[in-house]
């Protein structure tokens, strides 16, 4: 081949489908009988059921049935949380698919009707008499932790449902001996992440076999498999979960829903199709919520800028149960990165699970990490105001030296390799930042308020070996899984256990075979989203389907070149090691012109006319590759806003990143992931929001309500890389699908509060809306005078 | 989302859709269907029936004869922003159509249907009101024209009496050396009005000889800011002027100013000098 | 209460007796196994569900289908002519302007009302013109690339 698509921008494989209406996701789908459910969600956030009449929700026209708590008691298990993170004192309340006796957050499920069409089946929604006593609620975690705070769970203290610590070097006598401690109290807002496909399930149970099909918007088939199967009881041999189409995901087609599992009874128990889908208001409300955090942080240093120590207290909220991972995301994922891209000697935090009345909160896109960053950046940003140093110069001071090969940090983590100088300094040097900070200056003279904002981060990605999974409390395995296999005209098809809805692996993962095995990259398919196709996977989520699935992927090739290698030789009556090989052609040494094809070998060894002796007919292979370690992708950002001084409306006027996820397999899609990762980043710092009343009440309950963020608002964004192999993974690559939000949103925030600095303001809450920011300029002027 | 039942009917005139008005009672009018479909959606209205009169011919259209434009009420968003007449001859309200929604929803939605909803955060109320516009109302009494100033009442209430139908919106052609524009902070999720400002400006002599000023989004109903148009009036168009007057329209909102969690009703109150400022400055620009 | 309407669908004529209060979108999904027209919401924010009615871009998601009686529905299916992709297909094609898909058709379906009324938009117009429809993984970038390609290609066509 003369062109290597390794690395090259080609159009994505799955496109096709995509722009032309083709392509069918879980609602597009309709089966012969199909019933329609749709769900009674509680109107309180806190309330005791003392009654349910269903009697002429049962009568409406087009009914099939109604369920409620009582009905699938004992039919439905309770709700599993996976992710048990060890010496917290993890309390799993009972998490019941529908609610009998009390509601916890508005939301929470209370009985299930099916009707012959959704219409009918949302009349008799309407005819459902549930009788509540409503009790107090709430929402805010620390205030929740206080005693006299109602009680979310008779059963769980103080709504504490953990309390985790990590603890790295000597905290305490290096917070003593500090010239200068900084003091900050973050909060890390509630976001909702609003994938644009809504959640969906439909259930195809056949009685006579006992088997059940189950589509499903999830972003990892054998996770749902596996819980539906604990939940449902059906066995997991006979389900079959299908994904092969999802609209997004965020991190909240992760966990397992009680709505997916209602689907499954109903089905089962009416021996006839059932299909759900969630409104967007529903999705507001019952799918889960990412982020919500309120973090008192500190920052020890000298005081020529060199950091010493971070110490932290978080009150994390969980939301009303523990939804699948929920656990894992405010301390494995996000305590462990509290010394970031920086050599810090002392670091600790304190995390407090709590639950509240709010919707269950899960990962969100970058999950932990753009929390863990937004400390260091922030404290960064704070500390050189103090000190009156240039935020670059400050970094540069506290950087890690560059690494190739393993670098542990006081959280007891193992970065595997980073140059975070080398990315700070491609992005100084593209912006021209001293120019650039001298336009501002000039700008600010003419009246014009610019804020520039650094973000540097490193996340952790690519989870992870399944032995650290095991120890840090996650119920699964973290490794992933690839079938290779050619058929007799040498086209492939891969088979993954990830499961792709956007990330664009169906193209790069055939860029990588075409990479190791010289077909061309039109003859791969890439098949995944069928748990009765796929291999065993644990899904795509946390960066990881190509930094873990990729390299299952690599070595699933490379055991299929060796076998080519076989029986190529015994083709060409050769010795084994006496071949050689390139571009998809293998040859006896130095006889390059004499050679088998892997397409002359896929035929050989389908037809098996002429193997070698003992060499198995066929030409496929398959990995489980179990990671050594994770990956840390890192990277620089800056963003320039511009504040209206006289309503406080903040605008982003450029955007530039320089990510560094290794080699990169496909720059255009590597491109994709960041613009999409950094909007929202953008979001979380100036828009989005969830605001609950004091009862509990979703406020922002819709698109009308919760700001999402539009083409209008936004810039170009300007995308660099650099590129650092990670050392461990067979092909370097880190991972990149959360790149963007780690960093975006301390960008944002820390352009925001230099924009405002002229005015004496130097910390807002998120979303930095025109009303915080008016209103901070108020306030600091009058408590300047 | 599911709506609930009804009927429809499709009326193929304005005195058949006042007859089926008539007819069944706790039936909803139908034009674009850009407020009602919503609400039905969510089961915030289920009215017995609803009566369609998005086709009724005669309701559309945007004519100018003597001096006045007259436009329809079934006439689209889309087509009073596109409309080479509006831009010239009524700024504000082709520059407000345009800022409606998003274009899908601004080639639905009906001036007719927008007004008549009247919606605090809509953009149109408060453009009528400076515009000082006529409505033409025709119900089982025959016809009415009412001042667009009487017309909104209050939150979601007008002076439509039940049965009447508001066919056309009649408006005066700007005048030499008189210009208007709209200025708007928009919901950044639902992009309807938190302060919507129009302002029609009438210079003579490179003076302002009188302006009109009136604001929607932030009160119940559109409330024409006179404390504002008073100071500016006989003055010069400077930007000093026009911040003077621009500041003074805190008096002219009274007690009702609307507030929620994306802006308080003491943020509105704060900024509404500048946005009306904007307004003004724009349609000075406009008037020159 | 049914009410009789015929409707064209990418070409293709259909009668029905619906129900007034079923979505046009719902009627669409329902008629021909065509689902390519999405919802995304409920309160006519997002635009997944934008078509083409009688060529002009509406949410079918906040019209009637009795609304729609006796017009031509043109939906993502519809836009390829002759097993040839729109020049706005190819461009979200050629530019990375998807990743989920799940806003596609109708953002593609949106840039094509933009680019009728507006043959050479401006980044910023174009930005504007796709105010009404949300995409939760592009950051847009790659979308306005792919309009501004789009809009090249077709000016070239004419």
């Amino acid at each position: 081949m003369s062109t290597r698509v390794f690395g090259s921008g080609i159009r994505r494989r799955e496109d096709p489908r995509l722009i032309t209406g083709a392509a069918t996701y879980t609602d597009d789908y309709t089966l012969p009988d199909m019933v329609h459910m749709v769900l009674l969600r509680s109107p309180h956030a806190h309330a005791r059921i003392k009654r349910i009449d269903t009697t002429r929700a049962k009568a409406a026209p087009g009914v099939v049935a109604v369920f409620i708590g009582t009905d699938v008691e004992g039919a439905l298990n309770p709700m599993p949380c996976a992710w048990l993170v060890p010496n917290s004192n993890l309390k799993v309340a009972g998490y019941p698919c529908i609610a009998k006796d009390m509601v916890r957050y508005v939301g929470d499920i209370v009985a299930a009707v099916v009707a012959e069409s959704p219409y009918q089946a949302t009349d008799a929604l309407d005819l459902i008499v549930v009788d509540y006593e409503p009790l107090p609620a709430v929402i805010d975690p620390e205030k929740a932790k206080q005693s006299g705070a109602p009680q979310v769970h008779s059963n769980v203290e103080n709504n504490v449902a953990f309390h985790w610590t990590v603890t790295g070097g000597d905290v305490d006598g290096t917070f003593q001996k500090a010239d200068v401690v900084i003091k900050e109290r973050i909060v890390q807002q509630r976001l909702i992440p609003n994938a644009m496909e809504p959640r969906s399930a439909l259930a195809h149970w056949s009685g006579a076999s006992g088997e059940l099909t189950l589509w499903n918007t999830t972003q990892n088939p054998h996770i749902a498999r596996f819980l539906c199967s604990v939940v449902t009881g059906v066995p997991e041999d006979k389900l079959r979960v299908i994904a092969t189409e999802v609209g997004g995901g965020f991190g909240s087609k992760i966990p397992a829903y009680p709505a997916d599992f209602i689907t499954v009874f109903c089905a089962k128990k009416l021996n006839r199709p059932v299909k759900w889908t969630e409104s967007r208001r529903e999705n507001f409300q019952g799918t889960t919520h990412g982020r919500d955090h309120i973090q008192d942080v500190e920052l020890a240093a000298t005081k020529d800028g060199k950091v010493l120590g971070i110490k932290a207290t978080s009150y994390s909220g969980m939301g009303a149960y523990l939804s699948t991972a929920a656990p894992g995301i405010p301390t494995i994922l996000h305590g462990l990165m509290l010394s970031g891209p920086y050599d810090i000697a002392a670091i600790r935090e304190d995390v407090y699970g709590i639950y509240t009345n709010g919707t269950p909160v899960e990962a969100y896109r970058g999950a932990g990490r753009p929390e863990a960053t937004f400390i260091l950046e922030r404290l960064m940003d704070m500390l050189a105001a103090k000190l009156g140093m240039d935020p670059i110069d400050l970094r540069k001071k506290n950087f890690i030296p560059k690494f190739e090969n393993g670098h542990t940090v006081a959280t007891g983590l193992s970065y595997d390799s980073g140059n975070y100088a080398g990315a700070l300094q491609k992005l100084v040097d593209h912006v021209a930042y001293k120019d650039l900070r001298r336009q501002q200056a000039e700008d600010r003279k003419k009246g014009r308020y610019l804020g520039i904002g650094i973000s540097t981060y490193v996340e952790i990605c690519g989870l992870g070996p399944s032995q650290v999974a095991g120890a840090v409390g996650f119920q699964g395995g973290l490794w992933e899984s690839a079938i290779v296999r050619f058929h007799p005209t040498g086209k492939v098809n891969v088979f993954i256990g990830a499961n792709p809805h956007g990330q664009g692996e169906e193209t790069t993962f055939a860029q990588i075979v075409a990479e190791e095995i010289g077909v061309d990259v039109n003859d791969v398919k890439v098949i995944h989203g069928d748990t009765q196709t796929t291999p065993m996977g644990w899904g795509t989520y946390g960066s990881r389907t190509t930094a873990v699935g990729g390299a299952a992927l690599v070595m699933a090739t490379r055991k299929v070149k060796e076998k080519a290698k076989v029986i190529a030789a015994h083709l060409l009556e050769a010795a084994v090691e006496d071949m050689d090989y390139k571009d998809g052609k293998f040859f006896v040494k130095g006889s390059p012109d004499k050679a088998k094809t892997i397409q002359d070998i896929a035929l050989m060894a389908n037809v098996a006319w002429n193997m070698p002796a003992g060499v198995e007919a066929g030409l496929e292979a398959s990995s489980f590759y179990d990671p050594p370690n994770f990956t840390y992708p890192f990277g620089a950002h800056l963003a320039v806003v511009e504040l209206d001084p006289e309503t406080g409306q903040i605008d982003v006027r450029r955007y530039v990143a320089v990510d560094d996820c290794g080699p990169q397999i496909n720059p255009v899609i590597v491109e994709g992931q960041v613009h999409g990762g950094v909007v929202q980043g953008i979001g979380q710092a100036l828009w989005e929001g969830a605001v609950y009343d004091e009862n509990g009440q979703l406020l922002t309950g819709s698109m009308l309500d919760y700001a999402l963020p539009r083409a209008d608002r936004l810039p170009d964004m300007e995308v660099l890389s650099t590129v650092t192999p990670s050392p461990h993974h067979p092909i370097g690559v880190k991972g990149i699908g959360e790149a963007g939000t780690i960093a975006s949103t301390a960008a944002v925030y820390n352009a925001v509060i230099d924009a405002l600095s002229p005015f004496g303001v130097q910390t807002i809450r998120m979303p930095v809306t025109p009303e915080r920011a008016f209103n901070a300029i108020q306030e600091a002027k009058a408590g300047r005078r | 989302m599911y709506a609930p039942e009804f009927d429809y009917y499709r009326a193929g005139s304005v005195s058949e859709a006042a007859g089926l008005l008539r007819k069944y009672p706790g039936s909803k009018l139908l034009a674009g269907g850009q407020s009602l479909i919503p609400l039905l959606k969510l089961r915030l209205a289920a009215p017995v029936a609803v009566i369609d009169i998005g086709r009724i011919r005669d309701l559309k259209g945007i004519t100018v004869k003597g001096g006045t434009i007259r436009v329809g009420a079934m006439t689209t968003h889309a087509e009073l922003a596109a409309s080479s007449e509006l831009a010239e001859q009524c700024h504000a309200l082709a520059q407000a159509a345009a800022g409606i929604g998003d274009p899908a929803v601004r080639n639905r939605g009906t001036i007719g249907g927008n007004v008549a909803h009247a919606d605090p955060a809509s953009d149109l109320p408060a453009v009528l009101v400076a515009l000082e516009a006529k409505l033409t109302v025709e119900g089982p009494d025959g016809k009415r024209t009412l001042d667009a100033g009487g017309f909104f009442q209050g939150m979601m209430t007008t002076a439509l009496k039940e049965h009447e139908i508001l066919t056309a919106i009649e408006i005066p052609a700007h005048s030499k050396g008189q210009g208007s524009a709209y200025a708007k902070f928009a919901h950044p999720a639902s992009r309807y009005a938190v302060i919507g400002v129009a302002a029609v400006v009438t210079t003579s002599g490179g003076k302002c000889s009188a302006a009109r000023v009136a604001i929607g989004g932030m009160v119940p109903r559109p409330v024409r800011a006179a404390s504002v148009e008073r100071v500016l009036a006989g003055q010069e168009l400077s930007a000093e002027n026009i911040a003077k007057a621009a500041g003074q329209v805190t008096e002219s909102l009274g007690n009702e100013v609307l507030g929620d969690i994306f802006a308080s009703e003491q943020y509105r109150r704060s900024v509404a000098p500048v946005w009306v400022k904007r307004g003004l400055t724009q349609a000075a620009e406009r008037a020159r | 209460m049914k009410f009789p309407i015929s409707v064209t669908l990418n070409g293709r004529p259909y009668r029905r007796e619906v129900e007034p209060r079923q979505l046009l979108v719902h009627l669409i999904r329902d008629l021909g196994g065509v689902t390519g027209t999405k919802i995304g919401c409920d309160t006519s924010q997002c635009g997944a569900c934008t078509v083409l009615l009688d060529g002009v871009a509406i949410k079918s998601c906040t019209a009637l289908a009795v609304q729609a009686d006796g017009t031509s529905i043109t939906t993502i299916e519809g836009l390829a002519g002759d097993g040839q992709l729109h020049p706005l297909q190819e461009a979200f094609w050629n530019k990375h302007g998807l990743q989920c898909g799940y806003c596609t058709p109708g953002m593609i379906l949106a840039a094509h009302e933009l680019l009728r009324t507006n043959p050479q938009p401006s980044d910023d117009q174009i930005r504007h013109g796709l105010e009404g429809n949300m995409c939760r993984c592009t950051g847009y970038q790659n979308i306005i690339r792919a309009v501004r390609e789009a809009a090249a290609a077709m000016r070239r066509k004419g």
